[in-house]
């Protein structure tokens, strides 16, 4: 093994989404991962582009944005550092169904969604500590969301 | 959404404490409850701040200067800034509600080396709705105080910082939660979430204080008219440890 396979073996685990993982999973997953960075402006993904990665962000800030018909693009989530982006690339049919772009100068770990997915169809422990991990953020999103829709800071709430 | 100062004509009420509240009439309209917002290091000038919902607020909105108004107060038990001294201070605010809880962060700030980390985390609807704006830039300029802003969403072209429920900023704040008091004011949503979300954190339900809104009437324990279960908000609050109301606050039609 490299030594640059190792390092990435250690920023995965470090990364606070990954917080006491076990070093077995450790190995798994970081066998996915790549280390990325963007510009401020670039984008990681777009609307409609298939969902074959997730990122884990180690530092920048990410924003999440739809865009709206005669309101430009209007960003509903940011992500910054210890959080992870994506979810899309876990349930069919993979795919984003917003942009990412980069609101500063990001680095993070880009992980390859259909070989983490192998891995997990292929080790159900290892599936289900990777569904335990998203399953809170997905929670999160449904419950901002909740808040977003009921507009609670507008005239009438 | 409008600030009001007003100037007493006649003796000045009594030094308002910080989360206390006026009644206000507008001549001819009726009277309403707001919250002083303005510095309590400056008690001459009482300052509103006001959202127009209904034919009170309305027509307290759209005073010129120099009109005249109606004025009880100070009203109600407030923040508890005594014992938050020694401790780390959380203040969580959502829309209107950074109001209320302004004179509690002008005596923080005043008073600054009297408690521990000061976090103060807002949430507004969208950048256009962040109140005190210039106010919260030039806080946030200060070294010895947190101060982070998120908004629901936001064009992409007027907005750098945060986007998302104000509840994610707790996650990034610094305090110890064993010896933190949280103050809370918004929506009672908002409220109700940042409570779960500070508990969720280590903080105790009784260090954790939220102000509550029920029409007011007479806003002195005499008529019912803002009895929130066992408690009358103007007495006994409108400031409520969490404890006190946690079981009120899931009864929808209290
Ligand atoms: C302790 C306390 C402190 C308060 N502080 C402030 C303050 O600092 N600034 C301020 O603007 N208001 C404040 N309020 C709220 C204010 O007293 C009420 O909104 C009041 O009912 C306004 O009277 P109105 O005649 O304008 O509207 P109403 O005729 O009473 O209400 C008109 C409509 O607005 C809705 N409504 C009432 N209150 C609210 C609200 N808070 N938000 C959104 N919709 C509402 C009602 O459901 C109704 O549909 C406070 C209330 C309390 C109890
Ligand atoms: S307003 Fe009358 S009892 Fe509170």
């Amino acid at each position: 093994m490299s030594g640059a396979a190792k390092d990435i073996e250690e920023i995965v685990r470090e990364h606070a989404f990954f917080e006491g993982l076990l070093e077995p999973f450790g190995k798994l997953i970081s066998g996915c991962a790549k280390n990325v960075h963007f510009q401020p402006g670039e984008y990681l993904f777009h609307e409609g582009d298939a969902a074959d990665q997730f990122y884990l962000i180690r530092q920048g800030c990410v924003a999440l944005e739809i865009k709206a018909p005669g309101r430009g693009a209007i960003t509903f989530q940011t992500v910054r550092e210890d959080e992870v982006v994506g979810v899309e690339w876990l349930i069919p049919p993979y795919r984003w169904s917003y942009d990412a772009r980069a609101a500063e100068f990001t680095r993070a770990i880009a992980m390859d969604g259909a070989c983490l997915r192998r891995k997990c169809e292929a080790d159900h422990d290892l599936g289900y500590e990777v569904m335990k991990r998203f399953m809170p953020v997905l929670i999160q999103r449904l419950q901002a969301a909740q808040m977003q829709i009921l507009d609670v800071y507008g005239e009438q709430a | 959404m409008w600030t009001l100062e007003i100037e007493p004509d006649g003796p000045a009420s009594a030094a308002a404490a910080p989360g206390q509240f006026n009644m206000l009439t507008a001549f001819g309209v009726g009277e309403a409850a707001i919250s002083l917002s303005g510095d309590p290091a400056e008690p001459g000038r009482l300052v509103h701040t006001i959202r127009a919902v209904g034919p009170v607020s309305h027509a307290l909105a759209q005073l010129r200067p120099g009109a005249a108004l109606g004025l009880r107060g100070p009203f109600g038990a407030g923040w508890p800034m005594a014992e938050a001294a020694g401790r780390d201070v959380v203040i969580m605010a959502g829309g209107l509600g950074l109001a209320p809880l302004r004179p509690a962060i002008y005596r923080l700030l005043a008073e600054r080396a009297r408690y521990g980390q000061v976090q103060v985390l807002y949430g507004a609807r969208s950048p256009a709705d962040i109140l005190f704006r210039r106010e919260l830039e030039s806080w946030r300029r200060r070294l010895d105080v947190e101060i982070e802003v998120t908004v629901d969403h936001a064009a992409v072209s007027d907005w750098r910082g945060h986007v998302g429920v104000v509840t994610t900023l707790l996650g990034r704040a610094a305090f110890d939660p064993a010896n933190t008091v949280a103050l809370v004011c918004g929506p009672e949503i908002m409220m109700r979430f940042c409570a779960a979300a500070l508990g969720d954190a280590g903080v105790k339900a009784e260090a954790i204080h939220l102000s509550m809104e029920r029409n007011m009437k007479c806003a002195i324990g005499l008529c019912g008219h803002c009895q929130f279960g066992p408690v009358f908000i103007c007495r006994d609050g409108p400031v409520f440890r969490y404890d006190q109301v946690a079981g009120l606050l899931r009864h929808k039609e209290l």
